[in-house]
């Protein structure tokens, strides 16, 4: 009997590896996931109870279900999902304590990671984890891992204006012209990441003078990413700032002559930050190995696949196929900074405050 | 007659007629009335003692910026919508509920369904679907500029928005119970007056909006404890509150300290609130002197004045339920055409019903020795009670969520995330919805039946069933109905304790908005509204078929 759950565990294991060494471009290819589980059970006979998992997911059901519900498929592993906003799930998890049910924290932003990481309940993961991925989309500290891409852009209205009409940095934006043409949402946590990183790169006074300059040229406030591109599409603001996947939502369900497109900073300034959605384990969880395979499942050509193709965000690997309207990763002149380094939240909220951004 | 016409006169020359004798002897009150009330206001002190344990964490510099003269401003801008939309909601509702109990409205029965449920969209939805309609670039404005090229309507943004919105999806909760207390009115005074040859409206004015007092008040301060708590419309309207500045530092900074210590702050407002509004309660009885029971209830012709009422329901429910339900139905119509795939929703669809039935019925059960003794044994003790039941209200519900994520994971962790839990949950937001729409209902009943029953060797609890409860049934129906429509419409207590995997319409719904596909929205929003419909249009008719077959 032990004899048999090595076999199967072992063969579990290969199926994992197999899967994770497939070719990029075609997921597809060979055995459906389904037949690989069947293969499991023939060999081993009765296969090992693969046990469970239980994620909290700060992203949303419709973007993440289908790739979870894959990885619960292809290992048999009895996988629970706690769907609500990163924050507050965050907030559930430093409330609950070393009690948590939860193994896995999978975010939106880098913040939410930080706060649980900072109270010590994210365990370190392996380096063989870590190292998939470039060194600016992880934690420094090795107890995160980015698993999708979204840039900052800028995002125009195509019946007012053309990309020659565009800024190359944020700066740009503090000119006149732009008044009430602005749309944005001070209180976004993509918002706030971005902010931080110029706080890093210009220094606050810069940074202050650069919120005071848009404040100046009295910006439409909006809730969210969501809400600033449906403003911009029916042209109630020119332009705003938000990150590069909700646009493509849009022509998905309004078609492709709805009238806003991406412009992404090409001035290589904190406008053009590249940020993360990232995966931590839980310490205290229970499941740790299944915990770990599944975010080895996350950084598999299998899944960044799906996010480059499905919900319109960058791979974090190398070698995946990005979706035909997206500007591939390389092709960015990017700023080079590590998103750990932007934690400071708090500073950037109290400079908002201070400005008169945030209430 | 001078008594009739002033009611309140009336009753405070009857006062000293009766007295509050022993309703229950003894071991019994204590074991049926007292011990389940402290044990319910126990349970709703929780999230104050956890804001109180983690503001104890706040550092210095954290209080300080608390002091900051921003802070006084949000708090005027939170106080003036407060007053706005209580204001606005008593303007709409009392009308509405008087139309549609008193009067020979057409249609009546139809507007007694209809006009309760907006209560169930989500504030934040509701907010979404009003700028997107009427907003200065929505749905209404392309309409106009197809035809009479109008670019631009005015911004609704701010104050006014807010305003709007929030009074369009909180009115329900003044209908309600005022509609309950209508039922149960007893109609000789109205019929006095009328024969002193007061016009229709004088009669309303000095006779029978009088008596609807506890019900108004009742109803106003849910409203107003509403939109103390409410941040999803204002967030989208752009209108800075206290709710929302706490939900920032939730979310912005994870840092609970502040936030806790800024929610205290809403405690605070709220104690001011309950003080003021059992000020304004004063001493009256508000139950028929006379032994006779209810007898049916008159209504009014309207005459020509009924298509001026028809327009204001119709405006009414148009405005706070046609256009959201006609603009969700216009986004799914859309998403089904360009071939988008609607999920199958029966699953969510029940586990909303089970949940709401739940804490409906166990909101009424925890409320009514609170309601009871309130009444029945007016007294320190048990108007505390009472008020230990309202002061959580105006927390948002991530401070409530959080705080039983706190006990349920540290102290009852076999508890922790199982639908027991989820619906005490229910119970802790949304208990003052069904002790207000009980107390008033109670406060209707005279206590001589009661003591009637007694003489005639009842038990109490036979008299309670056989005298009591069908005396106040549309107060239990108004309380029921206003639970389950809140528990319909719940979404982050529902996303933190339910049981794993529990979904929901509500979470669905969000979960979609978020994420900006609208046509996935649409269809549980859509659901949402029609599945709370029934359970509506059930209590409604029982109701009405009731006051008008007695």
């Amino acid at each position: 009997m032990l004899c048999r759950t090595k076999i199967a565990a072992v063969l579990l294991v290969v199926t994992l590896l197999a899967t994770a060494c497939a070719p990029a471009a075609t997921p597809t290819a060979g055995q459906p996931p389904e037949s690989n589980q069947d293969a499991l059970v023939e060999v081993g006979g009765t296969p090992a109870d693969p046990g469970s998992l239980v994620i909290y997911s700060g992203r949303s059901e419709s973007l993440v279900e289908p790739i979870i519900g894959q990885f619960a498929d292809l290992t048999g592993i009895q996988v629970d999902v706690r769907y609500g906003s990163t924050a507050e799930l965050a907030a559930t998890i430093l409330e609950e304590g070393s009690n948590s049910p939860a193994d896995v924290f999978f975010a939106q932003d880098p913040g939410g990671l930080g706060a649980v990481a900072d109270a010590g309940m994210l365990a370190e993961l392996p380096e063989g984890l870590l190292n998939r991925v470039e060194a600016r989309f992880r934690s420094p500290e090795g107890n995160w891992v980015g698993v999708s891409g979204r840039a900052r852009v800028v995002v125009y209205n195509t019946d007012k204006l053309s990309p020659e009409d565009l800024p190359d940095e944020l700066n740009g934006f503090g000119d006149p012209k732009w008044q009430g043409r602005i749309g944005w949402a001070p209180t976004n946590g993509s918002f706030q990441t971005m902010v931080t990183a110029m706080r890093q790169v210009w220094g606050e006074e810069s940074t202050s003078e650069w919120l005071e300059g848009i404040l100046a040229n009295d910006p439409v406030v909006y809730e969210n990413n969501t809400s600033i591109v449906a403003a911009v599409g029916a042209g109630e603001v020119d332009v705003g700032f938000v990150n590069h996947y909700y646009l493509y939502r849009f022509l998905q369900e309004e078609g492709e002559e709805f009238p806003a497109r991406n412009y992404f900073l090409p001035g290589g300034g904190p406008g053009s930050l590249i940020m993360v959605a990232g995966v931590g384990r839980i310490a205290s969880g229970p499941n740790e190995d299944n915990a770990l395979k599944f975010i080895d499942f996350l950084l598999s050509p299998v899944a960044q696949q799906y996010f480059a193709s499905q919900t319109f965000e960058y791979p974090v690997i190398e070698g995946i196929q990005t979706q035909r309207l997206l500007t591939p990763l390389s092709e960015l002149d990017a700023i080079d900074i590590p998103l750990g380094s932007l934690a400071d939240l708090q500073g950037t909220v109290e400079l908002l405050q201070e400005v008169g951004a945030l209430p | 007659m001078a008594e009739l016409i002033e009611p309140q006169v009336f009753h405070k020359q009857t006062r000293s007629v009766w007295k509050p004798r022993t309703l229950l002897p003894g071991l019994p009150e204590m074991a049926l009335l007292w011990l389940p009330a402290l044990l319910v206001a126990a349970a709703m002190l929780l999230p104050i003692i956890y804001l109180l344990l983690r503001a104890g964490g706040a550092d210095l510099p954290a209080w300080q910026w608390l002091l900051r003269t921003r802070t006084l401003e949000i708090l005027g801008r939170t106080i003036l919508l407060v007053i706005g939309v209580t204001s606005a909601a008593m303007v709409v509702a009392v009308p509405l509920a008087w139309l549609t109990v008193r009067t020979d409205l057409p249609l009546g029965r139809l507007w007694s369904i209809l006009i309760p449920l907006p209560l169930v969209i989500p504030s934040y939805v509701g907010a979404y679907l009003f700028v997107s309609a009427l907003g200065p670039r929505g749905l209404l404005q392309s309409w106009l500029e197809a035809w009479f090229g109008v670019t631009r309507l005015p911004d609704i943004h701010g104050l006014p928005g807010a305003v709007i919105v929030l009074t369009l999806i909180s009115y329900p909760y003044i209908y309600l119970s005022v509609r309950a207390a209508l039922l149960k009115m007893d109609p000789t005074l109205e019929e006095a007056a009328r024969s002193l040859g007061h016009n229709l409206l004088k009669t309303f004015r000095r006779v029978t909006l009088p008596q609807l007092r506890p019900a108004i008040t009742v109803g106003s301060l849910l409203v107003a404890l509403y939109v103390l708590r409410d941040f999803g419309a204002v967030s989208i309207l752009r209108y800075d509150t206290f709710s929302r500045v706490i939900y920032i530092q939730y979310r912005s900074s994870f840092d609970r300290a502040s936030a806790a210590a800024l929610s205290l702050i809403l405690v605070a407002m709220t104690v001011v609130i309950l003080v003021l509004e059992i000020r304004t309660r004063g001493r009256s009885l508000y139950h028929s002197a006379s032994a006779t029971a209810s007898r049916p209830l008159a209504r009014f012709s309207l005459g020509a004045w009924r298509w001026p009422a028809l327009i204001f329901c119709a405006g009414v429910t148009g405005l706070a339920l046609l256009v959201p339900a006609g603009l969700l139905l216009y986004w799914l119509v859309r998403g089904i055409l360009a071939g988008e795939q609607i999920s199958n929703l029966w699953l969510a669809t029940r586990n909303s019903a089970l949940a709401s039935v739940l804490a409906a019925g166990f909101s009424l059960l925890a409320a009514l020795p609170v309601a009871v003794l309130n009444v029945r044994r007016p007294g320190r003790l048990s108007h505390l009670l009472e008020r230990v039941t309202y002061v959580g209200y105006a927390l948002p519900g991530i401070v409530i969520a959080l705080a039983l994520v706190f006990f349920g994971a540290n102290y009852a962790l076999s508890l922790y995330q199982t639908l027991p839990l989820l619906i005490f949950a229910y119970v802790v937001l949304f208990l003052p919805q069904a002790v207000g729409a009980l107390r008033a209902s109670i406060l209707q009943v005279q206590p001589s039946l009661e003591e009637a029953g007694r003489s005639l060797g009842h038990g109490p609890i036979r008299i309670f069933q056989k005298i009591t409860l069908p005396l106040i049934s549309p107060g239990v129906a108004a309380g029921a109905g206003l639970v389950f429509l809140t528990t319909m419409k719940e979404l982050p207590a529902t996303l933190i304790l339910a049981p794993i995997g529990f979904k929901t319409l509500a979470s669905g719904l969000w979960s979609a908005v978020s994420e900006a596909f609208f046509a996935k929205a649409a269809a549980p929003a859509l659901l949402l509204i029609l599945v709370s419909s029934l359970p509506m249009a059930i209590l409604i008719i029982k109701d009405q078929n009731k006051a008008s077959s007695q």
